[in-house]
C-alpha cells in the first residue's frame, strides 16, 4: 500500500504532461497522441493513487455511510467515466479535471496530516521528558535499574546534570532543580532535606538521595499526560452541532449534485458537459474536511500548549464554559495568601523580643510559633534553653529564660497596662489585620510581635490583569471580616464574603451563579465541593490527586498569575474553534452555490480542478489557523519585579 | 425525451440516496468473548465499524482489536474522548487497545474528524 506521499508524487508526475498539454492548448500545442495519451495517464492517475478514495467509498455505501472520500470518487469517477465516453464518441474530454483534483487532495492531505503530527505532539514530548533509567541505591551499593523497576520506597541518589526519575522526598543532600518542564515555572528551585522532587524534572548543580514516593502512573508527569491525552481527545459542546450537520452531509451534497446537473440540463438547456461539470464541481467543493479538523485541531494545539505553561485544561467543556465565566471566586488561605502565618512586624528591641519569644515558643506547635521560630532563624536568634514552662490558658504561656520570669500572650500577661506609645502601636498593627502578641520579662512589656497571612507575590497583580479584562473578582474565607478586608484591600478584591464555613463554600459559589458564572480558584483539598460547583473549578498548586480530580482547570505551580493565563488562553482557543467553524462554514455555504453554477450568469463559476485546490486550502487553513494557537500572544507578564 | 428520462432518473437517483443513507439500518450489537483471564472483541474497519456496537462485561480486563483494512486517512486513528485514547490504526495490521472496563456505561468512538461512529457498552 502506497502513504499518502507516494500517492501524491506519483498523481503529481502524471498530471505534469496534462498541465503541459492544457497551457499548450491555447497555443496549437497538443501532446503526442492527444487524447489517448491523456487517457493512459489519467487511468493511471485512477487506477493507482485514486483507488484507495474508490476502494473506501465503496465500502462507506455499503455500510450506509458517506464520507469525503465517497465525494471524492464520485467526482472524480464521473469526470473520469464521461471523458471515457466523449474520447470513444469524439467528443470533447475533461480527463485533466480528475486528474487535477486527485492530486490537489492528494497534496492538502499530505500537508494536513503533517501538521496535524505537529499541533499533538503536546503528548508526545511531555513522555520523552521522563528520565530512562535511576541509580538505586540497594544493599549499600548503587545499582542503574530501568525507570520501570523502580519501587516505592527506593532510595535514589541524584548527581549533578541528572534527571531526577520519580516524584519523592529528599533525604540526604541539596540541589537546585529546574522544574520548568512540568511546572511551568521557569526560576530553577533549591531543595533540601524534607522538599518534595518532581520526577522528570532536572538536578542541576548538587548531589542527593531522595527516597521514591510515586512510581509509574501515579507521578505527577504521568498524571499530567493522563489529563492532557483527555483534554485532546476531548469535544468541545460546539462539536455538537457540526457533528450533526457532518452526518448528514455528504448525502445531503450528493443530492445536491443531481439537482445541479437535472436543472442545468433539463430546465435551462446547458450542454451535457457542462451541466456534469457544475455537478462534478458541487461534489468536489463540498467536501466537510475543514469542518471536521477545526475543532480537534484548535482543542489539541490549545491543550498542548498550556500543559507546556504548567496549566491543565480538562477538556473542551471547561474551554467552552471559561469562555463564558464572569466572575472569579477566590479562596484566601492558600490561594491569595501563602496560607502560611509570617511574622510582619517587631515592636522594641529586636534582637531580645524575637530571642524571648523564640525561646518560650520553641516547644509549642501553635502555628504562630512557627512564624515566630521561622523568623528568628532567619535572623539567626537562637533560642536559650527554658525552664519552667507553663501554658497559661486562653493568655499565652510562660517559662524562666535566663533566670528571668518571661511571657508571651495577650495583653493579660502583661501586669498593669502597656505604655501608651505600645498601645497605640498594637491598635495600628490590629487595624491591618494582624495578630499582635506581646513578649515580655517579669511582667513587663518588652516588645511586640505582629503576625500575620500575607498575600502571595503575584496576588495583587494578577487581580489587576483579572480586572483589566472585565472580571468581577470574589474573595470567599472563613476569616472574620476585619482580616478578610484588611486582604482584600492590599490586593485590590472587588468583594469580600467573610465567615464562610468551609462546608458552606459550594452554597455561596452556587448562590453567585444564579447571577453570572463563575470560576473557583482554590488550593483543591478542602475546596473540593465548591470547585465542582462552580462553571470552571481551578485548582492551585500543589498537584495533588485530589486537586487534578476535582479542578476543570489545574494550575500545577502556586502561581495566581496562573489564573490570567489559563483563562486567557481558553478563551483564545474557543475563540480559535469558532474562528475555524465560521470559516468552514462560509466556505461551503458560498462554496457550493459558486460550483452549482448559480452565479454563472455573472461569469463566475468553478472548474473542479479550483474545486479541488479550494477543497485542499480550506482543511489546510484550518489546520494552520490552530497551529498558530502555539504562538499567539497571551499578554500576561509572567515575571514580577522582586 | 431525453431529458424526460434524465429527470426521472435523477428523481430516483435522490429518492434511493435518502433511503440509503437515511433510512433505519438495523446494526446489530456483538458481545465480546469471554475468557477466564479476560475478554477480546474484534472490530473491522472498513468504510466504518464493524460491528457498531460491542458490549463488553464489567471489571473484566478487555481488549479491543481494530483491523483497518480501509485504506481512508478519514478512519486511520480512532478516538474514545472518555479515556483519552487517541490511537493511530495501521492499515492491514491488528492494533489492541486495552479497555478499562471498571465503571459501566455507554463509550462513543470514533474515527480523527468523529464523522464514523461506534459505541462500546460496559455492563
Amino acid at each position: 500500500m502506497m502513504t499518502v506521499r507516494n500517492r501524491f508524487i506519483f498523481s503529481l508526475i502524471f498530471s505534469l504532461p496534462l498541465l503541459v498539454n492544457m497551457i499548450g492548448m491555447p497555443f496549437g500545442f497538443m501532446l503526442p497522441g492527444g487524447d489517448w495519451t491523456q487517457f493512459v495517464l489519467t487511468s493511471a492517475i485512477m487506477a493507482v493513487a485514486a483507488w484507495p478514495f474508490i476502494q473506501s467509498a465503496w465500502a462507506s455505501f455499503r455500510h450506509h455511510h458517506a464520507n469525503m472520500d465517497t465525494l471524492v470518487a464520485i467526482g472524480t469517477v464521473t469526470a473520469y467515466l464521461y471523458s471515457v465516453y466523449a474520447l470513444l464518441t469524439n467528443r470533447a474530454v475533461f480527463f485533466e479535471s480528475a486528474a487535477f483534483v486527485i492530486t490537489f487532495i492528494l497534496l492538502g492531505q499530505y500537508l494536513e496530516a503533517r501538521m496535524k503530527d505537529t499541533a499533538s505532539n503536546a503528548v508526545g514530548k511531555l513522555m520523552d521528558l521522563q528520565a530512562k533509567d535511576a541509580e538505586v541505591v540497594r544493599n549499600g551499593q548503587t545499582v542503574r535499574v530501568p525507570l520501570a523497576e523502580v519501587k516505592v520506597g527506593d532510595v535514589i541518589r541524584v548527581r549533578p546534570g541528572q534527571k531526577i526519575a520519580v516524584d519523592g522526598e529528599i533525604i540526604e543532600g541539596s540541589s537546585t532543580i529546574d522544574e520548568s518542564m512540568v511546572t511551568g515555572e521557569s526560576m530553577p528551585v533549591s531543595k533540601k532535606v524534607g522538599d518534595k522532587v518532581i520526577g522528570a524534572t532536572m538536578n542541576s548543580n548538587g548531589t542527593f538521595l531522595f527516597r521514591a514516593g510515586k512510581v509509574g502512573d501515579d507521578t505527577l508527569l504521568a498524571q499530567i499526560v493522563e489529563m492532557v491525552k483527555k483534554a485532546q481527545t476531548s469535544h468541545a459542546p460546539i462539536q455538537k452541532t457540526v457533528d450533526k450537520i457532518a452526518d448528514i452531509f455528504v448525502p445531503v451534497v450528493l443530492i445536491a449534485a443531481i439537482a445541479t446537473f437535472t436543472v442545468w440540463y433539463v430546465f435551462l438547456n446547458a450542454s451535457l458537459v457542462n451541466s456534469l461539470l457544475f455537478a462534478v464541481s458541487v461534489v468536489i467543493i463540498a467536501c466537510p474536511c475543514a469542518l471536521g479538523i477545526a475543532t480537534p485541531t484548535a482543542l489539541m494545539v490549545g491543550t498542548g500548549r498550556s500543559a507546556k505553561l504548567g496549566i491543565l485544561i480538562k477538556n473542551g467543556e471547561v474551554l467552552e464554559a471559561a469562555n463564558t465565566v464572569k466572575t472569579i471566586v477566590f479562596d484566601k488561605t492558600g490561594t491569595i495568601t501563602v496560607g502560611k502565618p509570617k511574622v510582619t512586624d517587631i515592636i522594641g528591641d529586636e534582637q531580645s523580643v524575637l530571642q524571648t519569644a523564640a525561646s518560650l515558643e520553641a516547644a509549642s506547635e501553635h502555628p504562630l510559633a512557627a512564624a515566630i521560630l521561622a523568623e528568628a532563624k532567619a535572623a539567626q536568634v537562637t533560642a536559650a534553653p527554658v525552664t519552667n514552662f507553663q501554658a497559661v490558658e486562653g493568655q499565652g504561656v510562660t517559662a524562666t529564660v535566663n533566670g528571668q520570669a518571661a511571657f508571651i500572650g495577650n495583653t493579660k500577661m502583661v501586669h498593669g497596662t502597656l505604655s501608651p506609645d505600645l498601645q497605640s502601636q498594637m491598635n495600628a498593627l490590629q487595624k491591618e489585620a494582624k495578630t499582635v502578641v506581646v513578649v515580655g520579662v517579669k511582667g513587663a512589656a518588652l516588645g511586640l510581635i505582629a503576625i500575620q497571612d500575607t498575600p502571595k507575590a503575584s496576588s495583587a497583580p494578577a487581580i489587576v490583569a483579572l480586572k483589566k479584562r472585565g472580571y468581577h473578582t470574589v474573595m470567599l474565607t472563613g476569616d472574620n471580616q476585619r482580616v478578610a478586608e484588611a486582604i482584600a484591600s492590599q490586593v485590590g478584591i472587588d468583594d469580600v464574603i467573610a465567615d464562610v464555613l468551609p462546608g458552606d463554600k459550594a452554597a455561596v459559589v452556587a448562590k453567585l451563579q444564579k447571577e453570572a458564572p463563575v470560576a473557583f480558584v482554590g488550593d483543591g483539598i478542602n475546596d473540593a465541593p465548591a470547585l465542582t460547583t462552580a462553571d470552571v473549578g481551578i485548582a492551585m498548586g500543589s498537584g495533588t490527586d485530589i486537586a487534578i480530580e476535582s479542578g476543570g482547570i489545574v494550575l500545577i505551580k502556586n502561581d495566581l498569575m496562573d489564573v490570567v493565563t489559563a483563562l486567557t488562553l481558553a478563551r483564545k482557543t474557543f475563540n480559535r474553534i469558532r474562528l475555524n467553524l465560521f470559516w468552514a462554514f462560509i466556505y461551503n455555504t458560498l462554496g457550493i452555490p459558486i460550483a452549482a453554477g448559480l452565479f454563472a450568469g455573472l461569469g463566475l463559476i468553478l472548474s473542479p480542478e479550483l474545486a479541488g485546490l479550494g477543497m485542499a486550502l480550506s482543511s489546510l487553513s484550518a489546520v494552520a489557523s490552530s497551529l498558530l494557537l502555539n504562538t499567539t500572544k497571551l499578554q500576561t507578564k509572567q515575571k514580577i519585579a522582586a | 425525451m431525453i431529458k424526460l428520462t434524465v429527470l426521472l432518473t435523477a428523481v430516483a437517483l435522490i429518492g434511493f440516496i435518502g433511503w440509503w443513507f437515511f433510512g433505519h439500518h438495523e446494526t446489530a450489537a456483538v458481545a465480546a468473548k469471554i475468557e477466564k483471564t479476560g475478554q477480546d472483541a474484534q472490530v473491522l474497519v472498513s468504510g466504518g465499524y464493524a460491528p457498531e456496537t460491542v458490549v463488553l462485561k464489567q471489571g473484566l480486563p478487555a481488549k479491543l482489536t481494530f483491523l483497518r483494512k480501509d485504506p481512508s486517512t478519514c478512519l486511520d486513528h480512532v478516538v474514545f474522548p472518555d479515556m483519552g485514547i487517541n490511537d493511530f490504526l495501521p492499515q492491514d495490521q491488528a492494533h489492541t487497545i486495552d479497555i478499562d472496563t471498571t465503571k459501566p456505561g455507554e463509550y462513543e468512538f470514533a474515527c480523527g474528524m468523529n464523522m464514523f461512529h461506534g459505541k462500546l457498552i460496559i455492563k
